[in-house]
């Protein structure tokens, strides 16, 4: 196939260039290009010796074929006839493809003076596109100048995903009776594949291999064509749960996630599941609401449902506006209900009775405010945000358990690179509402691009029991492929 | 039995959707005949050229202020609101939104502007890009653009070109108003074409003059205006200046006797200053996008802008 593709392109350069038409590298030195052309020549050749063949046999094989006459083995001989064919019938990508085509008899932009600068080497495309390439160009509309200038290079991958992997390492160092984490650990490595399925719908997929295993850990289909203002997402995700837990660990802050996300949200995976997410825009001029319901087969940290008729649920609505260019609000409130394994290991079934099925109920409040002024927005930032959640967790014998967290985080942009910041935490404990633990943080980020990032944090808990914590994290994140989202 | 279960559960797990769904399933008003048509544009740029060509027969909405540095733009939910009735978007491409512009159109919920829709205008398609690279492309190269450099619209030829690809985008989606689209072209293609004789004439005298810019956002306009941009404040596209470059880069201005540092509205000037002092350079801020500064009002006023800028301090420092 390379062989057949080669022979016209070179061929027809051969053929211009001693029909005395003037080419851009006139430059060169005759002897140099006299031997290039030597060169050229016998390769041409041996092309053509090689094409030759490939064509008789083919013939051959042909007449074999065919009883009725035919006028193929009579274009066999005459090589140039079936170059020519093959020049009519696949022009654009001729005439792209071949050097001669830059040269100043080429076609030109409306302005002459424009066009006579002539395009510089960086125009020129890779000399051999792969052959499994379309036509690069598309015809320009009538009243507009061929330009040369298409990427092409992009259109054999064309429809593979946009890939990345990000690696997310996290060390310790410090004290803290609760927190066994190693000392260094490649926490994660989340591996993305994301493009559009067709004119209806995208798809994301983040995998995540850890210490833990490999892991979907999340996989969706998004409708984006849908009518009426609707989103649905179909597939396994991180649920619309107030911010912290849509966030993927390379997409929050900190290194660490907030003690109330540890303790009543799942921590590290959060309320992470299989289930359909549908949202609708509330349409009007002034204000951003979008509303959230989302169902949940209820395999999570969060949730755990032995029945396939117990599901988990969620709901959402988030509010957003612009306070000035500069700066806005983004206030959300969250619900989400669903079974849980609380009991089912403790409450052993006496007499064949069923150990009753223990709900809970999250509720979440969360307030976000950011400002960066637009004319220094690569410089400076400034985000707030807190979030407030309770927690009702059914216990055995018609106890429950009321647990409230939050936590408060602000982080700074001070150059262009930096980023500091603190963060309050305190929260009860899911299953005894009596024992709170609290703890506060400062971090501080250094982005030398927006591919990699490195960060520290400082980490003082102070635990229910009396203990406390005193903790150095340091976290590198790198990431590499396709250029991902900024988070907002 | 079981299946009559699984359809309990079914109806259950599904009410709380069903119950959004018909609660808010009036459809907004659509498009009157009439009412102007919705453009979204990514840039001002975009979005002056779309008010040149589709005048009082669209609305414009724009994301990216010509002072901001496209790059960096926050996806703002303000902005899926935008998009949500858009009839148009019209974008720069060339991955120069690559970094906000795909979340928010998925949250748009309108199929019309989505990639390959009706409703969605990469303005880079017919226009004369510089800098494809070739070969490797990696990331030690900086923030490379691996289709081209899209700041192709500061070419005043890529400017026609893309109110061009606007007419024809316009017309397609109101026919109707072909005749006053064609119309708006003609006379803006007018206006351009005496414009750029003005300012080929004003920059004639400077043709080749040596200047250093802060980022490559410029190809398409040195080319056109004959300016010779020998170097970069930012060592790589998208790295802040560091040391060593910045040194490399006074003695290589020093060496080539240049005079000008053109840094974008949206860049610190600290380091241009430096070294400005250092090699006697004046630091010119120059908007690369219409509204970049309050006079750059329209695409024309952008050139007249910059064109004079530039005029007046070469003339200033005798080049």
């Amino acid at each position: 196939m390379l062989v057949v593709v080669g022979v016209p392109r070179v061929s027809v350069a051969q053929s211009v260039a001693p029909a005395s038409v003037e080419r851009p590298e006139t430059s060169v030195n005759a002897p140099q290009l006299r031997a290039e052309i030597e060169r050229l020549r016998n390769e041409i050749d041996q092309l053509l010796r090689q094409y030759d063949a490939r064509l008789q046999t083919l013939a051959q094989q042909l007449e074999k074929l065919e009883s009725r006459k035919a006028g193929n083995p009579k274009g066999v001989d005459g090589v140039p006839a079936s170059t020519e064919k093959r020049d009519s019938g696949n022009p654009t990508s001729l005439a792209t493809d071949a050097k001669g085509s830059n040269g100043p008899e080429g076609p030109r932009g409306p302005e002459g003076p424009g066009g006579a600068e002539g395009p510089t080497g960086q125009q020129t495309q890779a000399q051999v596109p792969p052959p499994t390439q379309p036509p690069p160009t598309q015809l320009p509309p009538p009243d507009q100048p061929p330009l040369q200038t298409q990427p092409q290079s992009l259109s054999s991958k064309v429809f593979n995903p946009d890939m990345s992997v990000i690696g997310n390492f996290v060390g310790v160092a410090g004290k803290n009776e609760f927190n066994v984490d190693p000392a260094m650990q490649l926490t994660e490595v989340e591996a993305a594949f994301q493009a559009i399925v067709d004119p209806y719908a995208r798809a994301d997929f983040f995998l995540s291999a850890s210490p833990d295993g490999l892991e979907v850990e999340e996989g969706y289909i998004t409708f984006t064509s849908l009518p009426a203002n609707l989103l649905l997402k179909v597939g396994k995700m991180r649920a619309q749960f107030g911010k912290v837990n849509a966030l993927h660990t390379h997409q929050m802050p900190t290194v660490d996630r907030p003690l109330v996300t540890q303790n009543l949200v799942g921590g590290e995976e959060g309320l992470s599941d299989a289930g359909m997410s549908l949202s609708y825009l509330l349409h009007n001029p002034v204000i951003f609401v979008d509303m959230i319901g989302e169902v949940y087969h209820g395999d999570s940290e969060v949730f755990q449902s032995p029945e396939r008729s117990k599901l988990a649920y969620v709901g959402r609505v988030r509010a957003y506006r612009d306070i000035t260019e500069n700066s806005n609000i983004d206030l959300g409130t969250s619900f989400a209900f669903g079974p849980t394994g609380v009991g089912l290991d403790l409450a052993p079934p006496e007499g064949g009775v069923e150990a009753p099925l223990l709900n809970k109920r999250l509720f979440g409040i969360d307030a976000t405010y950011r400002y960066r002024p637009l004319r220094r927005a690569i410089y400076r930032r400034f985000n707030v945000r807190t979030e407030l959640i309770w927690s009702r967790q059914e216990l055995p014998d018609d106890l429950h358990a009321s647990s409230f967290g939050w936590y408060a985080l602000g982080e700074y942009q001070f150059a262009r690179r930096w980023y500091a910041g603190a963060r309050y935490d305190r929260s009860a404990r899911l299953l005894d509402d009596t024992l709170t633990d609290n703890g506060g943080s400062f971090f501080m980020t250094f982005w030398p691009t927006e591919f990699s990032q490195i960060r520290g944090q400082y980490r003082y808990t102070s635990y229910a029991e009396g203990i406390t914590g005193n903790e150095f994290l340091f976290q590198f994140n790198f990431s590499i492929g396709a250029h991902g989202a900024h988070i907002f | 039995m079981k299946a009559m279960k699984g359809m309990k559960a079914m109806k259950k797990a599904f009410a709380p959707f069903l119950a959004i769904a018909l609660a808010m399933s009036y459809a907004p008003p659509g498009r009157t005949a009439a009412a102007p048509l919705k453009v979204a544009a990514t840039t001002e740029d975009l979005g002056a050229l779309a008010r040149e060509v589709g005048g009082d027969r669209i609305t414009v909405d724009v994301f990216s202020r010509g002072y901001q540095d496209p790059h960096f733009v926050e996806p703002k939910p303000s902005f899926i609101l935008k998009l949500v009735n858009a009839d148009l978007l019209i974008v720069v491409g060339r991955e120069l939104e690559i970094g906000w512009l795909p979340p928010l159109i998925t949250q748009s919920r309108n199929a019309k502007i989505q990639l390959g829709g009706q409703g969605y205008l990469d303005a880079s398609q017919n226009v004369r890009i510089l800098e494809i690279p070739t070969g490797q492309i990696t990331r030690a190269m900086g923030d490379v653009h691996p289709a081209g450099n899209p700041h192709y619209w500061l070419d005043p030829d890529n400017g026609r070109r893309i109110a061009q690809a606007i007419r024809d985008k316009l017309s397609e989606l109101v026919p109707a108003e072909a005749a006053y689209f064609a119309q708006r072209y003609a006379d803006f293609d007018k206006r351009l074409a005496e414009a750029q004789k003005r300012w080929d004439a004003t920059m004639a005298p400077f043709k080749g003059t040596k200047v250093v810019t802060y980022h490559r956002s410029w190809p398409n306009f040195a080319e056109r205006f004959g300016l010779n941009v020998v170097g970069y404040v930012e060592p790589k596209p998208g790295i802040p200046p560091t040391p060593s470059h910045t040194v490399e880069l006074v003695a290589e201005m020093k060496r080539q006797g240049v005079k000008v540092i053109l840094v974008e509205p949206y860049f610190d000037v600290k380091t241009p200053e430096a070294v400005g002092r250092q090699t006697g350079a004046e630091v010119l801020v120059m908007p690369p996008s219409v509204g970049g500064v309050k006079e750059a009002s329209d695409y024309i006023k952008l050139f007249d802008y910059d064109v004079n800028l530039l005029a007046t301090a070469f003339k200033r420092l005798g080049l």
